[in-house]
């Protein structure tokens, strides 16, 4: 039934959020498979629903859910029609981990970085304390912190060494799949440039999967194999990191490649003009329609995901058999 | 180690919270040494036995070291008794019988009266009761016949009730000031020198045997002075003490921390859980405390323990539980709850080991600030005459001085010795608490 290959496969994957203006379409029917050992990089603007994907993965989700649906397979078992307390125990941090956005905050003041380390071991193997803080002082080595930060708090660390901590605490347990919301952002270039070489090597050593998301698409080619594009709560390009790079297919995708700034090139970084659609009242038919600069009538209607020969899927009438008529 | 040392020299920048810290220190020392020298059954015997544990106690005498501030040494209270060395006992054979002569010997060097004496016989006979006569010898050589007595088995003779003796001295004095004035001085002064006592008593029986003790009533008493049951109030200023701090404390503690937990539940939670907390929190903040404490004493117990229960029940929804939540509320939303949710800590380990710790600098200093309110309602209570039955307390001592009247009596001791330990005790906690405060909260340190 699955390919015993796909680590993770998501199907249509909806969240909406209630808000006072209306329903909020965060994320809207996502499809997604991702192999093991295999980092995908999921780009896109601000608000076009990256982080509520991740959220809704690891099911964390606010109190304002107003859908919450699809499918969730990991390593071939279906996570949806799990209660929260199960999904709590078997899949957080044990299958699925995340360093969130702002890893930087995300270390708790009051508790020796060691000890946060060490949490995920507690709370989800019972490890003692001590062995737990040996597994931390491991992956302290791994991640490259000098073991004797264990015992500072989170306040005494730079920057770079608290995203460092947060990564150890992701990997601490030996998760299947690894969540990066914006692992770089608020870093220097040099610490930016550290972090992405730490993930490579990590991926190296330990044959986990990532989902990278950023907006930083220069940086994040380091890692990519994969690359998907969203868009107003849509994917709208799942693509190889590598034809990705050098000629994106979806429209916004070029555009996005556009505005990357290169180095001493005469070439001024494009940008879109508008702006993403509100979430609320997404337009119908191509969301990214009102922004295209190669439109045509037909896309007032929705375009359906189209499997490019290659093995690429982009969401654009353009790619359509009968698109162009 | 460190960090207890790093917070002793923050806590040094502060004299007031030395002070109070010093203050606190003392008080604790007091109430061990309290709960050590006189054990709980012993406190309860010392404050409840009845005539025979306070007898020989003059009755609202007031603390013997008023004598380093007083022009009128006042004099403290002496007891001889044939038993002593200092007393000496002839015996001789008269004919049948047996006479035994009792000389007490009493060197009186002060300028006021003694407030009574009485001597108390024991006598053991079979048949025929002993006669004694009594004989008052001054320093100056005069002799006073007193009365004679044939002698129950346990009999006492008062001197103030000895009339005919009292028609024997000067006119317009009482027994005792006769009996220790300076002949034919206006007005009335003591004599200094050694006064005697003799008693001789006949006995008629061979195996009879005659005890004596006299007690000479002072006008002052001990470290804290005597009530108007000739009680010894040091026991009740002592034992006052673990008892307001443990109430204090334990009602301190118990409301601060159980209002924070259920704060830290109530926002953790939200939606209808919050809702009922707050609600119920609300309709807590208008019901009066006293009164319902005053009905719990009046129809139900006055036991401290019920009271404290009460106490703490009534006082974990109050305002404390807003002023948590506002805090909890911010905290909840901080990025690395969020991630602590993402690797899958439950709610109870969120809310203990990473909600609560946060709140930790203000609970201290609301804790520490918290016992004298908690110290204070408990002696409000006493003195309200709702004390605990039992136990001897700061409150009862106030309570029973303002029933007898003390303070329009003159006897002040009685008042301001609880009142002074019950506001020393305020003061230490508020100075260590507002410097805690301080310490804690930074933030405050401009205002």
């Amino acid at each position: 039934m699955h390919d015993q290959k796909t680590l993770l496969r998501i199907e249509d994957l909806k969240l909406y959020f209630r808000a006072t203006r209306g329903v909020v379409q965060a994320v809207d029917g996502v499809n997604l498979t991702l192999n093991p050992n295999e980092a995908m990089v999921i780009i896109g603007e601000s608000g076009c629903g990256k982080s509520s994907m991740a959220k809704a993965l690891l099911r964390l989700l606010p109190r304002n859910v107003q859908t919450y649906s699809g499918k969730v397979f990991l390593n071939g078992s279906e996570l949806m029609g799990m209660t929260d307390e199960e999904y709590r125990q078997q899949i957080r941090w044990l299958k699925i981990s995340m360093v969130p956005q702002a890893a930087m905050n995300s270390l708790n003041p009051v508790l020796r970085v060691g000890d946060q380390v060490a949490e995920p071991m507690i709370v989800h193997h019972g490890a003692r304390k001590e062995e737990a803080l040996l597994q931390a002082s491991n992956m302290f080595q791994r991640v490259g912190v000098p073991v004797d930060f264990l015992s500072r708090y989170a306040f005494e660390l730079s920057g770079g060494m608290r995203q460092r901590a947060a990564i150890a605490m992701a990997l601490v347990t030996a998760p299947d799949l690894v969540i990066l919301d914006e692992p770089t952002s608020a870093l220097d270039v040099l610490t930016q440039a550290n972090i992405m070489n730490l993930l490579k090597r990590i991926k190296k050593e330990i044959a986990t999967s990532f989902i990278l998301i950023t907006h930083d698409i220069a940086t994040s080619s380091e890692l990519a194999d994969r690359v998907g594009v969203m868009y107003a709560g849509q994917m709208v390009e799942l693509s190889d990191a590598h034809r990705f790079f050098t000629a994106p297919l979806h429209p916004y995708s070029q555009k996005l490649m556009a505005s990357v700034p290169k180095l001493r090139s005469t070439s001024e970084p494009e940008y879109i003009t508008g702006q993403p659609p509100s979430l609320i009242n997404p337009p119908t038919g191509c969301r990214f329609a009102a922004r295209c600069h190669v439109r045509f009538a037909k896309c007032d209607q929705e375009p359906p995901m189209v499997q490019h020969p290659d093995g690429r899927q982009v969401k654009c009438w353009l790619y359509h058999s009968n698109g162009k008529e | 180690m460190n960090a207890f040392k790093r917070f002793f020299k923050d806590i040094a920048q502060y004299p007031s919270a030395i002070v109070g810290m010093v203050i606190i220190l003392l008080l604790i020392l007091f109430a061990v040494y309290a709960v050590v020298s006189i054990p709980y059954n012993e406190a309860i015997r010392l404050w409840r036995g009845g005539e025979n544990v306070w007898g020989d106690y003059p009755r609202n005498a007031a603390p013997a070291w008023t004598n380093l501030f007083a022009r009128v040494k006042q004099p403290e209270t002496v007891i001889l008794n044939t038993d002593d060395e200092t007393v000496k006992k002839e015996i001789q054979q008269v004919g049948n019988n047996t006479e035994v002569i009792i000389h007490f010997t009493l060197d009186y060097q002060y300028d006021a009266y003694p407030q009574e004496m009485i001597i108390f016989f024991e006598s053991k006979y079979a048949q025929k009761q002993p006669h004694v006569s009594m004989r008052w010898i001054t320093p100056d050589g005069r002799e006073l016949r007193m009365t004679q007595m044939s002698l129950r088995r346990s009999d006492q003779y008062r001197f103030d009730l000895d009339d005919r003796l009292r028609r024997r001295l000067p006119e317009n004095m009482t027994v005792i000031q006769g009996l220790f004035s300076q002949p034919d001085v206006v007005p009335p002064t003591t004599l200094k020198g050694t006064y005697e006592v003799r008693i001789s008593a006949l006995l008629f029986e061979p195996d009879s045997e005659v005890d004596a003790r006299l007690v000479i009533y002072g006008q002052v008493h001990g470290l804290a002075g005597t009530d108007h049951v000739r009680r010894d109030l040091m026991v009740a200023m002592l034992w006052g003490a673990p008892i307001a701090l443990a109430f204090g404390l334990l009602a301190a503690f118990g409301t601060n921390v159980l209002s924070m937990i259920i704060a830290a539940v109530g926002a953790w939670f939200g939606g209808v859980v919050d809702d009922i907390i707050q609600r119920i929190t609300e309709v807590n903040l208008v019901l009066p405390l006293l009164p319902i404490l005053i009905m719990i004493g009046t129809l139900y117990s006055r036991t401290i323990w019920i009271i404290l229960g009460a106490v703490i029940a009534l006082s974990i929804f109050s305002s404390s539980v807003k002023t948590y939540r506002a805090i909890f509320i911010q905290i909840k939303e901080a990025p690395y709850i969020e991630a602590a949710r993402s690797y899958g800590a439950s709610s109870v380990r969120i809310i203990f080991s990473y909600l609560i710790p946060r709140i930790i600098p203000v609970l201290i200093p609301g804790l520490v600030i918290g016992v004298p309110t908690y110290v204070f309602l408990e002696a409000s209570l006493a003195v309200l005459g709702l004390g605990d039955p039992v136990l001897p307390t700061w409150g009862k001592l106030i309570n029973d001085a303002q029933s007898q009247g003390a303070l329009f009596n003159g006897h002040y001791y009685w008042v301001l010795q609880p009142a002074v330990l019950l506001m020393v005790t305020g003061l230490g906690f508020s100075m260590v608490g507002f410097a805690l405060d301080r310490i804690f909260n930074p933030r405050l340190r401009g205002v």
